[in-house]
Parts: structure tokens; C-alpha cells; sequence
């Protein structure tokens, strides 16, 4: 059973090294989306330095939803989902081993980066710290809600469309707690503990239905 | 290799009906394979024979009839049978061998190692190669190497011969009458024939 789970999350982190693919395409879109935004914005420091912690946060958010609806889409096609369908392994392990490579190779590597791209909305210096904590414990929400999504859309023959749009709405809560979690770390009258906790907690949770509900839907037969 | 030796099994089918789509694809198909056994299905193009192989796994509900398998303690059907359909299930970035690692360790009940396995269907050169720079045939044979890397007793496969030269058509009678000897046993769905003297044919639809 834990070999079969070390085999796809291996599997899934060494196709992310050698095929490209999801995680690099994140990473590049996060990384124009954040030098763009202060070129629109114009030169404005203070209104920048407002309203980055919001930027970097969307900016992650949609970097983690492009490219998701391959999450199980890609193994669908090729049959290798049928060999985990065969496996002993229950498949909620093989989506939390998925889910949990597509964190490491996607909102991880959003979250490190955090810090360069602070520099370009004017971040202040302490904030950036608090800022890589909310999208590092953040982050695997996204993950899991989307790989649900994910799940539903393998099982369509067309269903890269539905992702966003069925995804989008859930991660609403996590955008709110995120954002406001990065800016009471930056003053304000409530302490970045509180949005922080229930950020955490929106993601604990999102671990466990999110896992829960892809499995189902992977496994509804015809 | 260590000789394997499978208990004595039977799988069956009782009065399996087909719909797919709103569309009746096939109706009434009885279906009993024991250990040993050997079955050829055959039927024209669209008769439902993946439909039938897809319902053996579980992939596919059927909508009326009876799916069991007689002798087996606990260990679902799913983890019984041995999956090779047109999907080859391999990743074109991974070698060959890594392809057969995984699915060693996902499917479970090791038997032959990932090298060994790509030696028996002539591919020992090929092992440390990415599977996306394999030909068709290549590609199909590696599929039929996961059936060695691990021991499970009943062999589906889908249109196993397709893209095999007449080498490797032979190797693969070769493979399947091991299998065979070992107490195992095989459906395939096929439109030419599979080499095996003993195998019976089950036909689906006119």
C-alpha cells in the first residue's frame, strides 16, 4: 500500500521534472501576471503596496487552476488510471498522492517565489514572511478543490471547461481568508492569527473532501 | 523468474446485458473461465467485446446479469484480473522500466522484476530508453510485459496480437501458454487467432 503510494507521487514529481508541463506553465503565468499588474496600475507605490498581497494571492490562485483539468485527464487518456482502479491501493490514497504532487510542483513552488515578486508590488519588508506562510498553507486547498474538478472533468470526454467554472466559486473562502490573513500581518486591528487559523483550517478540510470527492467521482462506472 | 502457481478460480458471467449510450449493445452473454482456461472472443467491430472485458474489471456496470468469481477468499475481482486493453497505460516521458516499476508496485503480488520482464518480450535493450521514443509494436509490448511484473490470475486482454509482428505474435502464445501452465487464465478479444489450440471461442452478436 505505501509502495504504491511513494510510486505515484514519485511518478507524478518526476513527470513534472522531465515533461514540463503544469507546475513550470504556473509558475511563468504567476510571474507575468505580477509584472504586468504594476505596469497598468501605473507608478502609484502606496496604491501598490496596498493592494499587493491581493495580487500576489489572485495571481496564484488562477496560476494553480491553469492547467489543472490535466491533473487526471492525462492519465485517463493513456490508461494508466485503469492501473490504479486495479490497484489495492483505495483511490483516495492515489488522489491524495496526485493531489499531494501537484502541490509540491505547483503551489510550493508559488509560495518561494513570493518573496522576488513582492519586491515588484512594493511589499513592505514585513509582510513578506506572513504573505509565503498564507500561500504555503493556502495553496493545498486550492490544490485538492481543483483536483476534485479534476475528476469530475476525466470522466467527460470534453470537460476542460467545466474546471474553472465548477472550481472557481469553492476557492472563494480561501481568496478572503488568504488575503486577509497577509494583510493583518501588515497592521489593522485584527492579529494575523485569526484569518490565519481558519485559512489553515479551510485547507484541512479542503484536503479531506476535496480527496474524498475525486475519488468518487473517479470511480462512478458507467 | 520464481514459478508462480495460482489457486483454482473460476470467473462467471451470467446473462450479461449491455447498454451504452441509451443503445443496446449486447444481450444474454454467459461467460465461465477456470483456471487453466483459455477464451477467444470474437465478434464484429463494435459487438461489445471491450464493453464485456470493461465489465469483467468493474469498470462497467452492466445493466442486468450476474459478475463472480468462485474460490477466491476476500480479494476482489478487480485485484484478480490483469488489465491489457488499447490504452497502453504507459507514461511516453518515463523508460520502459520505470514504467513497468510502477506498475509493479501500484498493481501489487510482485512477480518478475522490470528487467526481467522486458528480457522475456525482447526488450532488454530498450529498458533505460523514454518510452515515447518506442514504435507502436514496441510500445505494445511493454504493455504485455506488465502482465509478468505481477502475478494476478486472470489475463484480459484487448486486441493483444494489434501491432505485434509475427515474432512477437509468437512470443506472446509463448507468454500466455506459461501463464496457462501456471493455472492462470486468459480472455482475449481477438480477430485473428491466438495460437493456443485449447482455447474456446465466445462470439457476441451475430
Amino acid at each position: 500500500m505505501r509502495r504504491a503510494f511513494l510510486a505515484i507521487l514519485r511518478r507524478d514529481l518526476t513527470l513534472a521534472a522531465r515533461a514540463g508541463g503544469g507546475g513550470e506553465l504556473a509558475l511563468v503565468f504567476f510571474l507575468t501576471l505580477v509584472v504586468l499588474v504594476p505596469f497598468a496600475l501605473g507608478p502609484d507605490l502606496n496604491l501598490l503596496s496596498r493592494i499587493g498581497p491581493a495580487i500576489l494571492w489572485l495571481g496564484a490562485l488562477l496560476s494553480v487552476l491553469i492547467g489543472l483539468d490535466r491533473l487526471f485527464q492525462a492519465d485517463e487518456e493513456d490508461g494508466s488510471l485503469e492501473l490504479m482502479r486495479a490497484s489495492p491501493l483505495p483511490l483516495e490514497a492515489a488522489v491524495l498522492a496526485k493531489g499531494l504532487a501537484h502541490w509540491l510542483t505547483t503551489g510550493l513552488p508559488l509560495a518561494l517565489a513570493t518573496p522576488l515578486l513582492g519586491l515588484l508590488v512594493a511589499l513592505p519588508v514585513e509582510g513578506v514572511l506572513p504573505l509565503v506562510a498564507t500561500l504555503a498553507v493556502g495553496t493545498p486547498a486550492l490544490s485538492f478543490i481543483g483536483a476534485a474538478g479534476a475528476a469530475v472533468a476525466a470522466s467527460l470526454r470534453r470537460g476542460g471547461l467545466i474546471v474553472p467554472v465548477l472550481v472557481a466559486p469553492l476557492t472563494i473562502p480561501v481568496l478572503i481568508f488568504g488575503v486577509s490573513a497577509a494583510n493583518a500581518a501588515l497592521g489593522g486591528t485584527v492579529p494575523f492569527r485569526t484569518p490565519f487559523l481558519i485559512l489553515a483550517g479551510l485547507s484541512l478540510a479542503s484536503v479531506t473532501v476535496g480527496t474524498l470527492a475525486a475519488a468518487a467521482a473517479l470511480r462512478s462506472a458507467e | 523468474m520464481n514459478p508462480i502457481s495460482f489457486p483454482h478460480l473460476r470467473l462467471f458471467a451470467e446473462n450479461l446485458t449491455c447498454r451504452r449510450g441509451g443503445r443496446l449493445i449486447f444481450e444474454g452473454v454467459s461467460l465461465s473461465l477456470a483456471s487453466g482456461e483459455a477464451v477467444s472472443l470474437t465478434g464484429r467491430n463494435g459487438a461489445g467485446k471491450s464493453s464485456l472485458i470493461a465489465m469483467l474489471c468493474g469498470r462497467l456496470r452492466p445493466e442486468a446479469g450476474r459478475i463472480g468469481v468462485e474460490g477466491a477468499d476476500e480479494a476482489e475481482l478487480t485485484e484478480l484480473c490483469h488489465l491489457v486493453g488499447h490504452r497502453d497505460g504507459l507514461k511516453t516521458a518515463l523508460t520502459a522500466q520505470e514504467n513497468l516499476g510502477f506498475a509493479q508496485a501500484v498493481l501489487g503480488q510482485p512477480a518478475a522484476t522490470p528487467v526481467e520482464a522486458l528480457a522475456a518480450v525482447g526488450l532488454a535493450h530498450a529498458a533505460t530508453l523514454p518510452v515515447g521514443y518506442l514504435s507502436a509494436g514496441q510500445r505494445r509490448r511493454v504493455a504485455l510485459a506488465r502482465l509478468l511484473v505481477a502475478a494476478r490470475p486472470f489475463w484480459l486482454l484487448d486486441e493483444p496480437m494489434s501491432a505485434l509482428d509475427t515474432a512477437s505474435q509468437a512470443m506472446l502464445t509463448g507468454l500466455m501458454r506459461d501463464h496457462l501452465a501456471q493455472g492462470g487464465a486468459i480472455l482475449a478479444a481477438t480477430h485473428g487467432p491466438l495460437g493456443l489450440n485449447e482455447a474456446r471461442e465466445l462470439r457476441i452478436g451475430p
